[in-house]
């Protein structure tokens, strides 16, 4: 099964469980959505699948008072650029909701963000916004790398009583792997390769550069742990703690740029924890796209984020 | 509205002036900190709403949200325990003058990014419909809120779902400092109805008998089925927009224009004139309801040191239970 069709078959599942789960975004319905993900969906669930005119702030708005009400509403952001429309009713009313109403009220909603580059369609549809939400509490965020994190994690965030951000890269849209139906609870990362030399961190899309990235490590001698971070928000300090420890050589990978992001949370994490650090071999490693928008030419936009060979270059040069 | 409602009104009202004026002797003897938006006499328009609507009907306030939320049926107490940041109160603290939900009362509490609240209302409109209720939500916006873009969006989206939302335009005349009358593209707010192909009013808002007429017109239009509906109220704050407003902007001789529209002072006339109460019981309902409130603020004064612990106001950032 594809990426694609995992998030399909989560959303299947859980509004075929409850009828309180309800998908809202632009052309979502008979279009199915403009990636596909929501591919008839509205044949079997007509009542929960609902096309919306475009103002992603009304609709967005409206599905967090719905949330409020008991609804379980998901909402797709055509392109997780156009978060910026967003905003003020998740960060400034779902996210707050249930703190500054004393516990009142609660808001379960997730809303998917198609995301990244790669596909040639310029600066303002291949942004990673990530970034932007780390520091926002009251928020989850999820950003699976596999069809069966997708579906698992999917599931959990529907059932989630709390916003939830689900970040879904668009060049994992076709990738295809079996998916395995457990509970994958929110904050939980997972290492998807063993190794002994160092320890690889990432997520979402480069997850992908960083198994690259250990293979061709592994033809050189040299072994490397890769974990996955699966969920940004809240982060799994254990495990990053523990498999930083088992190394003592730590290097994080992502597609955004280095600056106040993900992975600078997570070298923040190890560099600042007492006994991590005294475990660290060598200078903790963060490399991450360039501190630019998306070109449009192809070349150009290829080498706005990391590949596996500069990947394992940097390793070797920086850390072994 | 029926002439045996007028004293119910009358009460509503004195409660939420004498709300606002507590709280403005509060906010001056430093009990208070940060700060609040009053409503004095905008005390029909949250009266002569609220008098209109039915057990489950929601709203969502502006931040001038004292009113509503005293004539939705809160305890005054815990309103003034929540501006004392103590446990008692609303939000437990945690929200201040601004932020006073109360599930229990159907309030959803306010925005205070003006107009935001509006499609959370539309949100609850769309949950009553899809659950097939007679309910309605009332979306509360002032007529600076009136230029968001989120209430032109919420008002299409209403409108194409027919959904039970009341667009209720508080106009009082000034959004901070800005005259309606320079910010606003048409004559009336609820010119703008004819545009999502909605119904539209504009009544007195000094007058609680229109208000409530209005209101209850719109929500019988409402509960029918025939979708959103736009009721806009002329008003007038008579103090500023914040504790720190000069109103530079305004002069006194409008202002006494507004005074002499008290909406209080209207609707004592009109019960006097229709000989509801005679001079002496009304006098005795205003000291009653005045004492009402100050016992309230006294009760709440004395709570005001039962605070969460920081720890506890941790613990609220996330919701706990998954499904």
């Amino acid at each position: 099964m594809t990426f694609r069709e995992a998030i399909r078959k989560a959303l299947a599942d859980s509004m075929a469980k409850d009828k309180n789960v309800v998908l809202f975004g632009e052309d979502v319905g008979v279009y199915g959505g403009c990636f596909k993900v929501t591919e008839g969906l509205v044949n079997r669930f007509p009542d929960q699948v609902i096309d919306t005119p475009v103002s992603e702030e009304g609709f967005t708005g409206m599905a967090v008072g719905a949330a409020m009400m008991g609804l379980r509403p998901v909402v797709e952001i055509m392109y997780a650029d156009f978060f910026t429309l967003v905003f003020d009713p998740i960060v400034n009313h779902a996210a707050k909701t249930h703190f500054m109403s004393g516990g009142q009220f609660c808001c379960p909603i997730v809303v998917r963000l198609p995301e990244g580059s790669g596909t040639g369609h310029g600066a303002q549809h291949t942004q990673s916004p990530e970034a932007l939400f780390m520091n926002e509490p009251g928020i989850k965020m999820v950003a699976p790398s596999n069809p069966s994190d997708a579906y698992n994690l999917l599931v959990s965030a529907i059932k989630d009583n709390n916003p939830v951000l689900f970040f879904e890269h668009k060049l994992l849209y076709p990738a295809e792997g079996e998916i395995k139906e457990e509970n994958v609870p929110i904050g939980k990362a997972k290492i998807v390769r063993e190794g002994s030399d160092l320890t690889i961190y990432s997520y979402s899309h480069a997850t992908v550069t960083a198994l690259e990235t250990a293979d061709l490590l592994q033809k050189e001698g040299i072994s490397a742990c890769v974990v996955d971070l699966r969920t940004l928000k809240p982060l799994d300090r254990e495990m990053i703690h523990r498999t930083a420890r088992a190394t003592g050589r730590v290097v994080m990978i992502q597609d955004p740029s280095p600056a106040g992001s993900v992975g600078s949370e997570v070298i923040s994490a190890i560099s600042t924890d007492r006994e991590t650090f005294s475990k660290l071999k060598a200078q903790p490693v963060l490399i991450g796209g360039k501190q630019s928008h998306t070109p449009f030419s192809k070349e150009l936009e290829k080498n706005t984020i990391p590949n596996a060979l500069q990947c394992a270059e940097t390793i070797k040069e920086k850390l072994l | 509205m029926d002439k045996a409602l007028y004293v119910d009104a009358l009460r509503l009202m004195l409660d939420s002036r004498f709300f606002e004026e507590k709280t403005e002797e509060l906010f001056k003897q430093g009990l208070i900190h940060g700060t609040t938006h009053l409503a004095n006499g905008q005390e029909a328009s949250q009266a002569g709403l609220c008098m209109a609507l039915r057990d489950g009907d929601w709203i969502v306030p502006t931040h001038r949200c004292h009113g509503f939320t005293i004539c939705r049926g809160s305890s005054p107490f815990a309103m003034f325990s929540e501006m004392f940041g103590s446990s008692h109160g609303l939000a437990k603290g945690l929200g201040g003058s601004m932020h006073m939900p109360d599930k229990e009362h159907w309030n959803l509490g306010s925005s205070a990014v003006v107009g935001s609240g509006v499609p959370l209302a539309t949100g609850i409109a769309y949950n009553m419909k899809r659950d097939g209720l007679q309910n309605l939500s009332v979306a509360i916006f002032g007529d600076g809120a009136s230029s968001r873009g989120s209430i032109h969006e919420s008002m299409n989206l209403a409108s194409i779902w027919k959904l039970p939302v009341l667009f209720y335009c508080e106009n009082n005349k000034y959004g901070m400092s800005a005259s309606s009358d320079k910010m606003v593209s048409v004559p009336r707010v609820s010119d703008r109805a004819a545009s999502y192909r909605m119904s539209g009013k504009t009544v007195d808002g000094n007058d609680v008998t229109a208000v409530y007429d209005a209101a209850s017109q719109a929500c019988t239009y409402i509960r029918s089925g025939k979708g959103p509906y736009l009721l806009e109220v002329m008003t007038y704050r008579t103090k500023g927009h914040s504790k720190s407003d000069r109103r530079l902007y305004r002069t006194a001789e409008e202002e006494a224009f507004w005074l002499a529209k008290d909406p209080i002072e209207h609707l004592k006339r009109l019960i006097l004139k229709e000989g509801l109460l005679d001079q002496k019981q009304l006098d005795d309902l205003v000291c009653e309801r005045r004492q009402y409130i100050e016992d309230q603020s006294a009760l709440a004064l004395e709570g005001a040191g039962d605070r969460l612990t920081t720890d506890q106001a941790l613990d609220l950032v996330y919701a706990k239970e998954a499904l």
